[in-house]
């Protein structure tokens, strides 16, 4: 049997827009998408297809791609894909348009899972990059009694368990843990691979299952967000840079270290 | 009506109560009394009984403590299975934890055990006068944003930013009550296991601990140029650090990153040098007291942030810099 990979991926607002592009609706409590910029995949995520496509480059194993969300674009959504994951399963379903609430979408990706029968190994971003929550693939994990591994920087699969180097404060650890495991990466693995025209060329033939949550058997009204979102702004920052000078630059540094001083901070 | 007001999660560092629960029991401080309920700690470990005389001259009034020789290593599945008991033992109306590397691992799987909600990363959690609500504030798009959170399940469960709030003054006279709680474990609960540890920090003095950091980002280049800044943290007695672009090139091992996904310092000084500071790098520093920005673009964000700044390229500000600092600190 081939080795049953699921990645999940998110699509997210692109975290390197301009900060004046970026515009809080609060009175509505949520991020007005940019126009013009489109949407792409989660950058740990990106990580966390690259981390499938190293163990699918030594042993036989497929990589089901899954995503849960709306108005996905596909431009974003097939590029794991072009880089040479297999499947694309996208969960779309207008009732949770306005959901961010973490224990909704662990539920809904619970469902998803085990409709596609599962996992060997489950690889997912270290967080999103929209609400920075860290917490879906841990929920997974527990809800369907996986071994959990966090802040991987390299994934290896043998003999029945994951092999991972995980980020500690200190530097990392290297972990083992039986399969199924839920495994989290984070951008410490390494730049993702760029599609191959061959690639681009495959992803462009493949249809994504799109699965609503009718298709799941869950109704939208068992699934109570567990937090609620009572505000949304950007915080105020009122800050007044003196801007150091001097005839150049080296007399800059000179008056800087002066300042300093003068500041009692040296 | 839960018996205890908050729970603080307790983390042991070395047998003692670390810097980051203490700084949440500051935190939960506040809340227990407006609740009018008694602050817990939850103490996990072989050997608790000095860090629950830690967590009571910090403001905890009980100690719910699991002693296992099997607890010692924070072995994350281990450490789940105890404190899900001990929460279900304590009932509390708010459960509090820092976001520490421990925290990072537990506290969504523990959320996710109890069947609750949890608002990561918070830079501030309260409860409002008349009100049994927690109000979370938890920075959201990297920092970009700010979020105001309720939960609307029970216990409140929250995760506190490290360093976002100062630890309590210990008053030595305080005490508590030591609620000891059976926990049955056995190693065979411990499904991940670490093989090995690699260090890799820099030597010399710790990031976090750091009076004064400083830190390189994209804009030096290369790796050479840390050198320079290896020279600089000498002669002040820094810390040093980057950003993650600098550690994405490979030019600085991982434990350097400061960020939101690195570490968080805040230091009476941070100098950055070549640094834009995107918000995900100062949801780490901006806890600092003062920032100085060198960077040859003055649109910078990093300007922004920064009390001092210089508009140049670094390497000619850098050395002369460098070289009237050394000058300084020798008078
Ligand atoms: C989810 C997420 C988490 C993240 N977490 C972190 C994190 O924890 N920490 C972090 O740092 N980043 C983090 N980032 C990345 C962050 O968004 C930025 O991309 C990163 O901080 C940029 O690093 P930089 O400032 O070194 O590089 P750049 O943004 O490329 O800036 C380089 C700067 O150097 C200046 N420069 C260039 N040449 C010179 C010269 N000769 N002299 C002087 N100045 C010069 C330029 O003007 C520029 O301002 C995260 C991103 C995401 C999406
Ligand atoms: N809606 C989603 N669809 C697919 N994957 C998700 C979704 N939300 C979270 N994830 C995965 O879980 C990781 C952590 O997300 P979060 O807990 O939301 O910060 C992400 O990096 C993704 O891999």
């Amino acid at each position: 049997m081939p080795l049953n990979i699921v990645v999940l991926a998110k699509q997210v607002i692109d975290p390197e827009i301009p900060m004046s592009a970026f515009q809080v609706d609060r009175d509505n409590r949520r991020i007005v998408t940019p126009a013009n910029i489109p949407p792409v995949v989660n950058g740990f995520d990106e990580n966390a297809v690259e981390a499938s496509l190293q163990i699918k480059d030594s042993q036989e194993a497929s990589v089901t791609v899954l995503s849960m969300g709306t108005g996905f674009s596909m431009d974003a959504m097939k590029k794991p894909l072009a880089m040479g994951a297999d499947e694309l399963v996208l969960i779309r379903d207008d009732a949770f348009v306005n959901t961010v609430d973490s224990a909704v979408t662990t539920r809904m990706l619970v469902a998803a899972l085990n409709k596609l029968g599962g996992f060997d190994l489950l690889i997912a971003g270290r967080q999103a990059s929209d609400w920075d929550n860290a917490q879906v693939p841990l929920g997974i994990a527990e809800l369907m009694g996986a071994s959990c591994v966090t802040l991987g920087k390299k994934v290896e699969v043998g003999d029945g368990k994951v092999v991972v180097e995980r980020i500690v404060p200190e530097g990392y650890e290297v972990v083992e843990a039986p399969l199924p495991a839920v495994v989290t990466v984070s951008n410490e693995l390494g730049q993702p691979r760029y599609p191959t025209l061959r690639g681009i060329m495959a992803a462009t033939r493949k249809q994504a299952t799109v699965w609503s949550a009718d298709d799941l058997g869950v109704s939208p009204s068992e699934m109570t967000p567990l937090l609620n979102l009572v505000d949304l702004f950007v915080p105020s920052t009122v800050k007044e840079c003196d801007f150091i000078e001097g005839d150049n630059e080296e007399e800059a540094g000179r008056n800087l270290a002066l300042k300093l001083r003068e500041a009692k901070l040296i | 009506m839960a018996q205890t007001g908050v729970l603080v999660i307790g983390e042991l560092a070395d047998g003692q109560l670390s810097l980051t629960s203490k700084e949440v029991l500051a935190a939960g401080k506040p809340i227990a009394e407006q609740l009018g309920q008694p602050m817990a700690v939850a103490l996990l470990g072989a050997d608790v009984g000095g860090a629950a005389g830690e967590a009571f001259a910090c403001g905890a009034d009980v100690a719910y403590t699991a002693t296992d020789p099997l607890l010692a290593e924070n072995q994350a599945d281990l450490f789940l299975s105890a404190l899900d008991a001990l929460c279900r033992e304590a009932d509390p109306e708010v459960l509090l934890m820092g976001r520490t590397a421990i925290g990072r691992e537990v506290a969504p799987r523990l959320a996710a055990r109890l069947g609750v909600g949890l608002a990561q990363d918070c830079l501030e959690v309260s409860v409002a006068p008349g009100s049994t609500e927690l109000r979370a504030n938890r920075p959201v798009y990297g920092g970009n944003a700010m979020a105001t959170v309720s939960c609307t399940s029970s216990p409140q469960f929250a995760t506190v930013r490290p360093k976002a709030y100062e630890p309590p003054v210990p008053d030595p006279s305080r005490t508590g009550e030591i609620k000891p709680v059976q926990v049955a474990l056995d190693a065979s609960m411990a499904k991940s296991r670490v093989v090995s540890v690699v260090r890799e920090e820099a030597e010399g003095i710790k990031l976090e601990d750091a009076r004064i950091v400083v830190a390189g980002g994209r804009g030096l280049g290369g790796p050479e140029p840390f050198e320079d800044l290896e020279d600089l943290a000498k002669v002040l007695g820094a810390g040093i650090g980057a950003s993650r672009a600098a550690v994405d090139s490979g030019w600085v091992p991982a434990s350097w990153q400061i960020g939101l996904t690195g570490k968080t310092i805040t230091p009476d000084l941070y100098i950055t040098v070549a640094i834009s500071g995107a918000s995900q790098h100062i949801a780490g520093c901006s806890g600092a007291k003062v920032i100085v920005a060198i960077n040859k673009d003055a649109e910078a964000n990093i300007f922004k942030e920064a009390r001092y700044g210089v508009v140049g390229d670094w390497k000619k500000v850098l050395t002369a810099f460098t070289e009237t600092v050394r000058e300084l600190v020798k008078s």
